[in-house]
């Protein structure tokens, strides 16, 4: 029995303790908003956050999480009304959606580390993330006006 | 939880909470015959169709029949409905159609979804609001023309008396559907929705990850299925020893799955697939087979050495498909000639979500949730190989992530059907990566030879061209060597060029691996070689790109190839509504290179590139500027320019245009799948790249005003964008890269 807290809830899970999270999330949790694209941490469709960290919960076995505090994309806001979520929604970014729960949880935590990220730094940060349906151009649109409003928020 | 709520007509009526006030719409579509049917399997064919209803809460309930990939279909054609309805698109509720040939084609490919079914989606809402009306009008005893429909209610002119749609749907239903000629269509000036950027109806659930795509799919009590598949086409298992995989904690069952044999068709590969209560260990548990091969006829394939081959071949003259004057006199009365060979290797499509099905077998019924491009196909592929009937295979189609035509073959939900019964369980079959990879439906292979002939002035006057690839219906065939008309349809018999001579010619080419279609098809690599060779022929003659693209195009006018011997397929439609246009091909190009500025001097190391294509109806053209520097290629800008007729949804005809340009650009830059000794050699991102965002450019798109029928989108944008990436590159370093992809050449 590994536990920790998911999206602010206490969280107890039975299964191996080598299983990737992000197994544990879809087929044990039944919480498909964390994709699998991989399984080798190099398409970023998978990522969560462990302690407010990115990681590729593709390769991120379940032990790792014991006694953390794991985020995810369903776990974002109540309503849909995270400035992330409001930027990607003004800039219509997703195409197929599939890789969107990856590229907001890792632009949820470049804003964290940067909070005003230029072209440079949003290239460098999100390159670990893959759009096959070509959304990147509206990704980083929506990432410099999700910028803006957590610094008016702030 | 918001799943795409899938439905048949009596499911839907139930699962809708719609009592007997419902206006349930159907309509005998134009065009069908039992003849037309039987030679265009489901395409635009239809009998009762059934796409509207309205529920006693004034929800409209509209039907999208076609799959979701990303193009933005389940808002489009609601769209489109609403907006002749004169329905409030807040009250709109989109369902997914079931796989039902009523509906007409639901094979969401070929770039015809608003295509196809723009003017049925205008039908299916003007009928609706005509009956409303009539409903209104016979309730207030007045004449229908002193009534109208407007804002989710219909009025009473003069008296501004109003009924909510809710309020007349009962009356309405029991109306005698009025026949479609009668309809009368709104104004493109009263538009409410169509050429409006409405935002995506699955909008919210994706950005709360609540979306449901194949992949998601779960049933109470299911299995997780992952399958080893024969490593080379036509191999069987040979043997098996699956202890160590069964002793995997959680594994369930191991199945060697039925023997295949060529043609592979939507046929499953041979394959044991391991199953487990989750889809970590059905994978742990894989890895632990120890599985042998049969020998197979293809094991020897070597797709560099075959790609000599078709260099070779391309060389000699060939099968003429269409031909004007005498290419071979005219090119030896030229006064200068140009030659150039072009190769493109094997594609894949690595959409985001790997394919992925879901099937139950239960009181003789199969039920499948997939993310499939092709509901009906994968209904009639899965009974004629379970032996079933079609009406005991109910398809779901659920959201996909990204298709780019790998989900338009249903081989994967053959999979999931078969293990299904066999167990009697529920069973998802997930594709890993390198499953995708290394056993999919590939783009050929391919080499092209081009020859022109100009005269003194520098005309071009006499042009050759031939093109060789293992076509799609070896595929299905086993037997075919040369291109069909078809895939010659794409981007090569359809040349559109003023010229005194011409000959386009086939040289053979068999299959060895499955070949499938990926976005845009054989227009890849036609479109890469017609695009770069104008700008070699503007190189050798001194002259601006754009000038001789204006001179090889020619007068205003429609180009047919069919006098010249070809017999053109125009993407499934008629040739007086859809000509090849030389003067729209024109129209976007001098946009987009007046746009762009391709002709102003730019930064050392860098240049423009442009090219111009016409492909599923539409015409796109592409220029891009980069900087090539110590061997290391940087892309700075793309700018597009679309003429895809009516637009329903201008924002996400950019967003496929933004998406195409970065397609094109990654297949140029990066796509490469080899084979050898029969087995592909990639297997994942690390050594099939696809673009990144530090890699990806800004990207400008025009779209041209039109009131033309509209044209395909979803792949149009992809051919032209790999030849204006090789000239631009070319003018900027004086390479000129012949062979793709561009990475073997310089680093990206």
């Amino acid at each position: 029995m590994i536990e920790f807290t998911l999206n602010g809830k206490a969280q107890k899970v039975e299964a191996d303790a080598d299983m990737p999270l992000l197994w544990v999330l879809r087929d044990v949790l039944g919480m498909t908003g964390t994709k699998y694209g991989c399984g080798m941490a190099m398409c970023g469709a998978c990522t969560i956050h462990i302690d407010g960290q990115p990681i590729r919960s593709c390769t991120t076995p379940l032990s790792a999480a014991k006694g953390k505090a794991v985020s995810t994309i369903e776990g974002l806001s109540d309503d849909v009304s995270h400035p992330v979520q409001e930027a990607w929604r003004e800039h219509n970014v997703p195409q197929c959606g599939y890789c969107q729960s990856g590229q907001i949880m890792s632009a949820v935590a470049l804003l964290n580390s940067n909070p005003q990220p230029d072209d440079a730094a949003i290239d460098e940060y999100m390159q670990g993330n893959l759009c096959r349906c070509g959304t990147y151009p509206r990704i980083k649109a929506a990432i410099k006006s999700a910028a803006d409003k957590l610094g008016r928020k702030a | 939880m918001s799943q795409i709520m899938n439905t048949s007509r009596r499911h839907f009526l139930k699962v809708a909470g719609i009592g007997s006030g419902a206006l349930v719409l159907g309509t005998v579509m134009p065009g069908w015959s039992p003849a037309w049917a039987e030679s265009n399997p489901g395409d635009r064919v239809n009998e009762m169709n059934l796409f509207v209803s309205i529920g006693s809460d004034d929800r409209v309930h509209i039907i999208c029949h076609r799959s979701e990939m990303g193009q933005g279909i389940r808002t489009g054609l609601p769209q489109v409905v609403a907006d002749e309805l004169m329905a409030d698109w807040s009250k709109v509720n989109v369902v997914q159609g079931l796989a039902n040939e009523a509906y007409g084609s639901q094979n969401t490919d070929g770039s015809r979804s608003v295509r196809h079914f723009y003017q049925t989606m205008l039908e299916m809402g003007a009928m609706a609001r005509t009956m409303l009306e009539q409903a209104a009008a016979e309730h207030w005893q007045v004449p229908v023309d002193e009534v109208y429909a407007k804002a989710h209610q219909v009025w009473h002119r003069g008296s501004e008396r109003s009924l909510r749609f809710a309020e007349l749907a009962e009356k309405a239903a029991a109306l005698t559907p009025p026949e479609s000629t009668s309809l009368v269509y709104k104004s493109k000036a009263d538009f409410n929705y169509i050429g409006k950027d409405v935002p995506i109806v699955d909008m919210q659930d994706i950005l709360s990850g609540n979306t449901e795509y194949g992949i998601d799919v779960h049933l109470p009590g299911m299995l997780y299925a992952s399958i080893q598949r024969a490593p080379v086409l036509g191999a069987n298992v040979k043997s098996l020893d699956d202890k160590d995989a069964r002793a995997v904690n959680n594994v369930v069952d191991v199945i060697t799955m039925p023997e295949f044999s060529l043609p592979a068709a939507f046929k499953p590969l041979a394959g044991v697939a391991v199953l487990a209560s989750n889809t970590w260990a059905a994978m742990q548990g894989r890895k632990q087979l120890k599985i042998s091969w049969t020998d197979s006829e293809h094991a020897q394939h070597d797709s560099e050495s075959y790609l000599n081959t078709l260099k070779q071949r391309v060389k000699n003259q060939g099968k003429v498909i269409r031909s004007i004057g005498d290419a071979y006199s005219g090119m030896m009365n030229a006064v200068h000639t140009h030659s150039a060979t072009y190769t493109l290797p094997y594609l894949i499509h690595a959409p985001m979500e790997p394919p992925a099905a879901t099937a139950v077998f239960k009181d003789g019924l199969m039920e499948i949730w997939a993310c499939t491009q092709t509901p009906q196909s994968t209904q009639s592929t899965v009974a004629q190989i379970l032996g079933l009937e079609k009406d005991q295979v109910k398809v779901h189609v659920t959201l996909l992530g990204g298709g780019f035509g790998r989900k338009s073959k249903p081989d994967f939900s053959v999979e999931a059907a078969l293990l299904a019964k066999q167990t009697g369980k529920p069973v998802k079959v997930t594709w890993s990566r390198e499953d995708e990879i290394q056993q999919g439906y590939y783009h050929a292979i391919s080499a092209q030879y081009y020859e022109a002939g100009m005269d003194d002035t520098g005309r071009v006057t006499s042009w050759l061209q031939r093109t060789a690839f293992p076509s799609i219906s070896w595929t299905f065939t086993g037997t075919t060597d040369s291109p069909s008309d078809g895939e010659l349809s794409l981007g090569f018999g359809d040349l559109p060029f003023a010229l005194d001579n011409l000959s386009c010619e086939t040289q053979t080419a068999e299959g060895h691996i499955r070949i499938g279609w990926v976005r845009s098809v054989s227009n890849i690599q036609h479109g890469f070689a017609i695009g770069s060779f104008v700008d070699e022929l503007a190189h050798k003659l001194d002259r601006e790109p754009r000038q001789v693209w204006l001179e090889l195009l020619g007068s205003d006018r429609h180009v047919d190839p069919e006098p010249e011997g070809f017999k053109y397929g125009n993407y499934g439609d008629p040739k007086d509504t859809f000509p090849i246009d030389t003067a729209r091909l024109k129209n976007v190009l001098n946009l987009v290179a007046d746009k762009a500025g391709v002709e102003n001097k730019t930064a050392a190391n860098e240049a423009w590139g442009i090219s111009v294509h016409r492909s599923f109806v539409s015409y796109t053209a592409v220029a891009t500027r980069v900087r090539v520097k110590d061997g290391k290629l940087k892309v700075l800008e793309m700018h597009c320019a679309i003429d895809a007729g009516t637009v329903v949804n201008p924002d996400r005809v950019r967003s496929q245009m933004e998406g195409s340009m970065i397609f094109g650009l990654s297949l140029a830059m990066n796509g490469e799948i080899t084979v050898k000794e029969g087995k592909v050699q990639q297997s994942n991102f690390h050594d099939y790249p696809i673009l990144r965002m530090h890699q990806s450019p800004p990207i400008k798109v025009y779209i041209v005003d039109s009131d033309a029928p509209p044209g395909g989108v979803g792949e149009p944008g992809v051919p032209p964008v790999a030849a204006s990436l090789a000239n631009a590159i070319f003018r900027a370093s004086g390479k000129r890269i012949r062979d793709l992809p561009v990475n073997k050449h310089l680093e990206v």
